[in-house]
């Protein structure tokens, strides 16, 4: 993949094809360190399936099941020096609490990090093929050279980018779809804006 | 930054078109966005196709979909046009400046772009 934002697509789409009907996409960006996560309420992963998924070349399988995305995406973490975890709890173990999250961890300093790229278009591809899901998608931007330094979470962030389908919705009503070609305009503009506000692209 | 009231007044002006909409979408356009589509380059063919559709007002006519690997991956990025009764047209290594031409051509002008085709591609 080119970009990151190539893979989170492509990693987004598992939380669908697991029925999730809300995909959070957050990234955690200081000068130096790119955290990404995408957590699902899909109807997640057994632990052997969990445990043979990073490795396309360990799998027994007999469908289509396992694909070549995540470990695409821990290639591009682990070719940084960071890496990748993943957690899963089943639909049949825990109705209630069931999902899926993937964390990666990237250097940005390191020479094979690949870039960022164009996330807004990775969101409204998402909400473009998937209406029916709810996304949140929050990318915080901190200036320091480590999570540690820069401030972990919204209250040591500079900038927050992001956009919440929830409210959208509310707004919406049930008439107007999420890809709906004015309402995609809007979260592309939207999204655009507030990278404009941050002074920075998404991270190249 | 865009505000919400924007979105209400995007919802408003919807409800008062939703009258005047009879067609029905005939005209169903798939784009191949499993792993392989993506990492060939589908995401902007797709962006391409939506953008195209939308600036042309075909939306009544058109729908974008995104589909999975189709099983040919060398192909990607792929897009299949399906219309009515009509046999699928499959569109190979498809590009931002092709998906227009496609929209162009084919989806207003009724004619697909044979060279395009996987057809093409096969001989």
């Amino acid at each position: 993949m080119k970009e990151l934002s190539l893979n989170i697509l492509d990693i987004a789409q598992n939380s669908i094809t697991a029925e999730a009907d809300l995909v959070e996409i957050t990234l955690d960006e200081t000068d130096t360190t790119l955290k990404l996560s995408i957590k699902d309420n899909g109807y997640g992963m057994s632990p052997e399936f969990l445990a043979s998924v990073a490795d396309p070349f360990s799998t027994t399988r007999t469908t289509r099941k396992v694909g070549m995305g995540i470990p695409l995406l821990k290639l591009a973490a682990e070719q940084t020096g960071g890496g990748i975890t993943l957690r899963s709890t089943q639909r049949s173990a825990d109705p209630e609490n069931c999902g899926t999250e993937i964390t990666a961890f990237f250097h940005k300093d390191h020479l094979d990090f690949t870039p960022l790229g164009d996330i807004v278009s990775t969101i409204c591809t998402l909400l473009q093929g998937f209406p029916d899901v709810d996304y949140l998608f929050t990318h915080r931007i901190s200036s320091g050279e480590t999570p540690e330094e820069a401030g972990e979470g919204a209250e040591g962030a500079e900038h927050v980018i992001g956009i919440d389908t929830r409210e959208m919705r509310v707004i919406l009503g049930d008439d107007v779809p999420l890809n709906d070609p004015m309402v995609l305009l809007w979260v592309r503009d939207s999204l655009e804006e507030q990278y404009a506000e941050a002074g920075s692209k998404p991270s190249a | 930054m865009k505000s919400l009231e924007e979105l209400a007044k995007i919802r408003e002006r919807m409800q008062n078109k939703v009258v005047l909409r009879e067609g029905q979408a005939n005209i169903r356009v798939a784009v191949g966005m499993a792993t392989c589509g993506i990492a060939a380059g589908a995401r902007p063919v797709l962006n391409a196709l939506v953008e195209e559709v939308a600036k042309r007002n075909l939306n009544d006519k058109v729908t974008v979909t995104q589909t999975g690997c189709i099983g040919m991956c060398r192909f990607e990025p792929i897009v299949e046009v399906f219309e009515g009764d009509k046999e699928r047209v499959t569109y190979i290594k498809v590009t931002p400046e092709k998906a227009r031409e496609i929209v162009e051509k084919h989806l207003i002008g009724g004619t697909p772009i044979a060279e395009y085709t996987i057809g093409a591609a096969e001989k």
